[in-house]
């Protein structure tokens, strides 16, 4: 017995037997080898239960070696953050240390009690979830979801975030090969001895594929391991080729766009700290030769999920590569011929092979002859009907496919084969449509939609010596489209014999047909069984679409790629509707499960989204704020003191803009440099407001709509020049807005001599609002007289602050005399801590977006895309004053007049009065008129904006109320759910009507 | 991720660059305040949203700024061709797909 496992063959397989791994398997400590996944090195310990399905809680063991494993999902542990969940086990490689786990069962794997799901089966058969658990609602919630999750599910996530590093890269080549088996082998050869830059990429750690196990193989006088191994050597050692295995390519997108993801070291024990845990490789190709292969079906009969049960190539796969026996007694059920080479391989490894059941009535003679050559029992025209054992396959029954007696023989593994699937998942992801080969019964890649092409056993081509020809071809055809005036290649392959791939079967076996009540899985992971896709069928779902939902089949996170062709084959017969006419359902990426890190990548934690700072930002992080989220930007939201909560700094903060002075950041502003000799010309189309008759120097507040009347934004534009402005936005709208200008200049006013540049970032804005603005910012301001006569409020100049040039804007979004300075972004915090320096002595605050908000409320300046939601006109808002009357067109001029917009009844916006004169509104709730009317009640507004105004000395709100204009001095009521509050409906300004303090 | 030929950059350049801008050749009603609702109606809100052949805007946001216009086979999403704002309809689409053609509205510069 070996030291990596009893099931290890002396002399088989290429592992390497002094290079011993140790590892764990649900706690217990194993040894494999070197090069062994996880399967390899289960099987060779003689382990074959792995896990419990998904719905029944069944047995499960080791189907496949390779990507396409439905069944052997295990949780993989490195430390506490770093466990993964789902793992195949026939394709995560071990390492010293591997500690992996399965999934899916409570208390043990061996006794686990969510099986009884399998008894109770019939409550979990098809479309269950749409059919048992509809109605009544509430014990959706309580009894049935809380119990399903617990009973049904795969693997655990991991609670902690994940620590490692994913890298990402693009690449350009001329030819991109998806698939480093014989094909994939030889067409990259092909192609880069022809001078075509060339990616190959494999999924498994070497390339090879099915040479793995194929025993027979040769090419070029070699076995055909030996050659890929050669063949793989030579493409690394060529400069114009890289050769990337443990790389699966797991999504075609458009324009020859294929994602690749590399694992980088989910194979190592000890892989140093600052490598990548996976890579992404974002290929851009020229040409894409898709040589992904075929995949073994599985043949449905029942209880064929028996662990111990699994695909002939699998079992030859463990041997020939592995040096693993997946048994020492191997029963065979096949229809096809490729079974027969796995059976002679185990036979002469040792295994005794009791029977080869063969669903056909006349296999292959030479196959039959050789079999009995070497003793084993061959049974035509018969079928393996049911699996004894239950957590391990002990025997297998076997009838006569016409009927009769039946015979039961005992196996500790069983190996099958109905067939291959061509892995048409990639051209089919790349939008080619496959066809339907009546001849071979299998679907092929029919018309293409890219520039790729498929080749060998992907493309229906069978035989070694065809897909050597083809991938040649192919190859260099590939090159010849990116360099025309490549070389002709040197590669010469001489092919050996070859195994065949076409044939085989479909569907439910005999024993599982229909009216047959035994569980032959078509779809091992999400426990789809043969008669559940009947039940499909039955219940009227007619479109394959229909039937993969009703039943779940090919849903998993396989992706069905065993059951989709049996699963249709199915339905097509219960349907009595030939397979072509059911369809095939479409293949989506990615083609294999790809981790939720891999795909984020870099965009995680701090550079998830790019965080905008404001020049001042230090200075008030400095004074104590406490910043918002607006954007992407951080705002200092408001300044607290010593003991202050929010409220109370914003209460403080209030008080003092308005009896003393305030300083506030408003650099996020959107600001657009509109120059030219049309400048104004344009303003006026882009703005309800008219613009031609605005003053140098003089500022006007602007509302813009779009066509359909409804306000998009606003903001205030300054004209700093005959042929210049200044326009600001609000902080969200400022790319929008520039972008919707460049449209209107672009495309409908191309003639217009107008230039549009962003200039968000380059001013730094300081407002200084307050009676003593003018008495703090003036000593530092040269250029400009400030005084009320010669610069009233909505004015603008060019002058200097602190020496450095600047835009100073007369203006007020608090209602008080106020000043916005624009300064360079770079003398932001310069200017800034200036002012405060001498502000501070004087009684001056700063005052942070909150309190901006309330001051604003107090004065009903609206907040557009907070009192405004897209569907509200400027009519609706009370700004009717700022249309230009005589204007004859701007963006929105016909829009305004719809029917629907001039109606009665609109929302408007108004003010409310809180009548117990201390409740704050909640923003968002709903308004209605009658408190007392049932529910549902009919809302007739919501609330906007929503403030205590320490200034006021009670809560202020707005709100869209319909008809709102209408209704001045009207009780309305805001339910809420711990009592209606009553408010008055009154207009929207509540501080200082007359507006005399902007004169000050 | 598309490639995208920028006609005025001349360049073919990745999707994240571009912005799309909804159905090309509507072009704004010079006499907008004067049209009827159902003009304006089928000016502002409806689209063809074709299966095949399709026109469209984009503009070439994160390059030159300019915007342009596209044909593009909404099954397949492959380009046919891009040309320059105010340039009409390529002829390529025409022979595509006929219906479009007949029901498409005006040749604005959109
Ligand atoms: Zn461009």
């Amino acid at each position: 017995m070996s030291a990596a496992g009893a099931n290890r063959i002396a002399g088989a397989g290429r592992l390497t037997p002094a290079n011993t791994v140790r590892f764990t398997f649900d706690g217990k400590s194993y040894t494999g080898l070197q090069g062994d996944t996880l399967a390899s090195a289960l099987i060779a310990n003689d382990v074959h239960l792995v896990g419990r399905s998904f719905k029944y809680h069944r047995p499960r063991g080791i189907l496949s070696a390779g990507p396409e494993e439905p069944s052997a999902l295990v949780g993989v542990r490195r430390d506490a953050s770093r466990h993964t969940p789902n793992i195949r086990a026939t394709v995560q490689e071990i390492h010293d240390g591997l500690d992996a786990v399965s999934q899916n069962r409570w208390p043990s794997l061996t006794f686990d009690i969510g099986a009884l799901n399998d008894i109770g089966s019939p409550m979990f058969s098809a479309g269950f979830y749409y059919k048992t658990f509809m109605w009544p609602k509430a014990a959706w919630k309580h009894i049935y979801e809380p119990v399903i999750r617990n009973a049904a599910g795969l693997g655990v996530a991991p609670k902690e975030a994940d620590p490692d590093n994913y890298a990402a890269r693009y690449v350009h080549c001329d030819v991109l090969v998806i698939g480093g088996g014989v094909a994939g082998l030889t067409a990259a050869l092909s192609a880069a001895e022809s001078g075509a830059r060339v990616i190959l990429c494999d999924e498994n750690a070497h390339p090879g594929g099915a040479l793995r196990f194929e025993g027979e193989a040769r090419l070029d006088g070699m076995a055909g391991h030996d050659w890929a191994v050669q063949a793989a050597g030579r493409l690394a050692a060529m400069d114009n080729v890289r050769l990337l295995t443990r790389t699966t390519a797991f999504g075609y997108y458009a324009q020859n766009f294929v994602g690749l993801v590399e694992r980088v070291t989910d194979h190592l024990a000890a892989p140093e700290p600052d490598m990548p845990r996976e890579r992404v490789w974002q290929v851009r190709a020229g040409k894409v030769i898709i040589a992904a292969g075929a995949i073994e079906r599985h043949m449905v009969f029942a209880n064929n999920d028996r662990p111990g049960i699994m695909l002939a190539s699998a079992a030859r796969t463990y041997l020939n590569h592995y040096g693993v026996a997946v048994g020492r007694k191997v029963g065979v059920y096949t229809a096809n011929d490729s079974a027969y080479g796995a059976a002679f391989d185990l036979k002469r490894a040792g295994a005794d092979i009791p029977a080869i059941v063969d669903l056909r009535d006349e296999p292959d003679a030479g196959l039959v002859e050789e079999a009995g050559v070497l003793g084993i029992r061959v049974l035509t025209g018969h079928a393996v009907t049911g699996a004894g054992g239950k957590l391990r396959v002990a025997s297998m029954s076997v009838e006569p496919k016409k009927g009769g007696r039946t015979e039961v023989i005992p196996v500790d593994a069983l190996i099958m084969s109905a067939g291959w699937t061509p892995s048409v998942h990639m051209f089919s992801q790349s939008r080619g449509k496959v066809a339907w080969d009546e001849e071979t019964g299998r679907f092929l890649p029919g018309t293409y939609a890219q520039e790729c092409a498929s080749i060998g056993a992907c493309n229906g081509t069978d035989g070694l010596e065809a897909t050597v020809n083809e991938a040649l071809a192919v190859g260099e055809a590939a090159a010849k489209a990116a360099h025309p005036k490549a070389k002709k290649p040197s590669v010469a392959i001489s092919v050996g014999s070859a195994g065949k791939w076409a044939g085989g079967m479909v569907g439910a076996g005999p024993g599982a047909e229909a009216g047959k009540v035994v569980k032959a899985f078509v779809d091992f992971q999400n426990d789809v069984t043969a008669k559940d896709i009947r039940l499909a069928v039955q219940e009227g779902m007619h479109s394959i679409e229909h039937v993969k939902r009703f039943t779940t089949n090919g849903m998993a996170t396989d992706q069905g790629k065993l059951s989709n062709l049996h699963g249709l084959a199915i339905a097509a017969e219960a349907l009595d509707k030939p397979i072509p006419k059911v369809g095939l359902t479409t293949f989506r990426p990615p083609y294999t499960p790809t981790t939720f890190g891999a795909i984020v990548n870099h965009a995680r934690g701090k550079i998830f989204d790019p965080m905008r700072r404001t020049p001042m930002h230090a200075a008030e992080a400095a004074a104590g704020a406490v910043f918002e989220d607006v954007g992407q930007w951080k705002r200092a939201w408001y300044y607290p003191r010593a003991g202050e909560d929010m409220h109370a700094a914003v209460n403080r903060e209030c008080r003092t803009v308005r009896e003393v002075a305030g300083m506030f950041d408003a650099s996020t502003l959107g600001k657009i440099e509109v120059v030219g000799p049309d400048a104004a010309k344009f303003l006026n189309i882009l703005y309800t407001n008219p613009f031609l008759k605005l003053g140098v120097g003089r500022l006007r507040y602007g509302i813009m709509c779009r066509e359909d009347g409804f306000i998009y934004d606003d903001g205030v534009v300054g004209r700093l020049a005959e042929d210049r402005f200044h326009v600001t936005t609000t902080t969200g709208g400022a790319p929008r807005v520039l972008h919707h200008m460049e449209d209107y200049l672009q495309t409908e006013f191309p003639d217009l001599k107008v230039w549009l540049t962003s200039t968000s970032e380059q001013w730094a804005v300081i407002a200084v609002q307050g009676p003593k603005a003018r008495e703090i910012v003036e000593p530092f301001v040269e250029g400009i007289d400030l005084s009320n006569e010669a610069f009233p409020h909505m004015s603008v100049a060019e002058g200097t602050v602190c020496g450095v040039p600047a835009r100073v804007f007369r203006m007020s979004f608090t209602g008080e005399a106020g000043y916005e300075i624009n300064v360079p972004a770079d003398y932001g915090r310069m200017v800034w801590d200036a002012i405060y320096e001498r502000g501070a002595p004087m009684g001056m605050c700063l005052y942070g977006t909150e309190t901006m908000h309330v001051l604003r409320a107090e004065k009903g300046y609206i907040i557009v895309g907070q009192d405004t939601d897209g569907t509200v006109t400027p009519h609706d808002a009370g700004l009717s004053w700022a249309i230009g009357k005589k204007k004859t067109d701007f963006v929105g001029v016909r829009g305004l007049k719809r029917p629907d917009l001039v109606a009665e009844g609109r929302r408007q916006l108004v003010g409310l009065k809180v009548k117990d004169g201390k409740s704050v509104l909640e923003e968002g709730a709903q308004i209605v008129d009658n408190p007392k009317q049932a529910i549902p009640m009919k809302m007739i507004g919501w609330v906007s904006s929503s403030y205590w105004s320490e200034n006021c000395g009670a809560p202020i709100a707005m709100a869209l109320v319909e008809n709102g204009h209408n209704r001045m001095g009207e009780t309305l009521y805001v339910p809420m759910p711990d009592g209606v509050i009553e408010v008055e409906v009154c207009g929207t300004v509540f501080f200082d009507e007359e507006g005399g303090r902007l004169h000050g | 991720m598309l490639l995208i030929h920028c006609p005025y950059c001349g360049e073919e350049r990745p999707e994240l660059e571009f912005r799309h801008a909804g159905e090309a050749h509507i072009a704004r009603p010079e006499n907008i305040a004067e049209i009827s609702d159902e003009d304006f109606a089928h000016y502002f809100f409806y689209r063809d949203n074709p299966k095949g052949v399709t026109f469209e805007r984009w503009r070439h946001m994160h390059g030159c700024g300019r915007f342009f216009n596209a044909v593009r086979d909404s099954v397949s999403d492959k380009f046919l061709t891009t040309y320059k704002a105010g340039e009409p309809k390529p002829d390529i689409a025409d022979a595509a797909n006929e219906n479009q053609i007949n029901t498409s509205k005006g040749q604005g510069a959109k």
